[in-house]
């Protein structure tokens, strides 16, 4: 993988879109691992029968796992260390077998407290057209 | 069901974990991330860090490593098969690198309900400070709570 170089303040346009992310498909594997690894071990994401003991049909996908895809795509855009804010209503259910689209378009410029800033709007979108995330981000560039 | 309002304020007991390079690749791992600067040192300072950073949304499992884990839901006294994430918010005022030892502090900020009682919602902030005392970031959640009640006459 390339290194991730920030682009220009005055390079970037209100408009402008982030090159998408498209994943594979959520796996019971990958919501294993995200348990252990985020140390969310809440047993509806990873144990059938206790998903369907609280209703529902099948374990689905840590939001927090969704949202660290928008933390893939802000920081596949801008080094990590410009990123100033990132935060995300989850929309809807991520269940297993999902293919997620993660996107982004810039939506503000402006400066404040000295450094310039571009604001995004950022999305997980499954293969039906659904948003599961709705998100923004603040990064800040020369 | 319904929720004790009167808990709007509580904090809970601070905690100190210290932000590991195994865990940050098992996390890295689990959502695909293969940027070489948070499994390889020598990547990461070549990028211009001290050390590897914690990615973006990292600051998950460094709050989930409470030794208090699941207060909140002990506070609430709610079932962990009846919650929801409803939103997440974090604001970065410093990097978070391996070894950095982060000191959590999390209050409830909110408590209301909507549909009538059928869902609640719990707003909790947490501070995060590095081990000089700065701080590094802010997480703001909100917890949907879906009511087990509702609906039932």
């Amino acid at each position: 993988m390339a290194a991730v170089t920030a682009p220009k303040f005055a390079d970037v346009k209100v408009g402008d879109a982030i090159k998408p992310i498209v994943l594979p498909p959520i796996s019971r594997h990958q919501l294993a691992l995200y348990c252990g690894g985020s140390g969310d071990h809440n047993p509806i994401h990873v144990d059938i029968d206790f998903a369907k003991k609280f209703g529902f049909k099948d374990v689905f996908a840590h939001g927090m796992l969704s949202m660290a895809f928008l933390g893939r795509l802000v920081t596949s855009f801008v080094p990590q260390a410009r990123v100033r804010n990132l935060g995300t209503r989850f929309t809807s259910i991520t269940w297993v077998g999902d293919v997620i689209t993660v996107s982004g378009t810039v939506t503000g410029k402006r400066e404040e407290n000295g450094e310039k800033l571009v604001d995004l709007e950022v999305r997980c979108t499954n293969q039906n057209g659904q948003d599961t995330l709705q998100g923004n981000a603040t990064v800040a560039l020369n | 069901m319904q929720l004790d309002k009167g808990l709007i304020g509580h904090k809970f007991n601070a905690f100190t974990t210290t932000v590991e390079a195994g865990k940050i690749r098992l996390f890295c791992k689990a959502i695909g991330e293969e940027n070489p600067i948070y499994v390889d040192e020598a990547a990461a300072k070549k990028a211009g860090y001290r050390a590897i950073p914690a990615p973006p949304t990292y600051l998950t499992a460094v709050t989930n490593d409470d030794p208090d884990k699941g207060g909140l839901l002990r506070l609430l006294n709610v079932d962990i098969g009846l919650i929801l994430h409803g939103e997440q918010h974090y604001e970065y005022l410093a990097p978070v690198h391996v070894g950095d030892k982060i000191t959590c502090q999390q209050r409830v900020v909110d408590i209301y309900d909507k549909k009538g009682g059928a869902l609640w919602f719990v707003v909790s902030e947490t501070e995060l400070k590095d081990q000089a005392g700065k701080p590094v970031a802010k997480a703001k959640g909100i917890t949907v709570v879906r009511n087990p009640d509702a609906g039932k006459k």
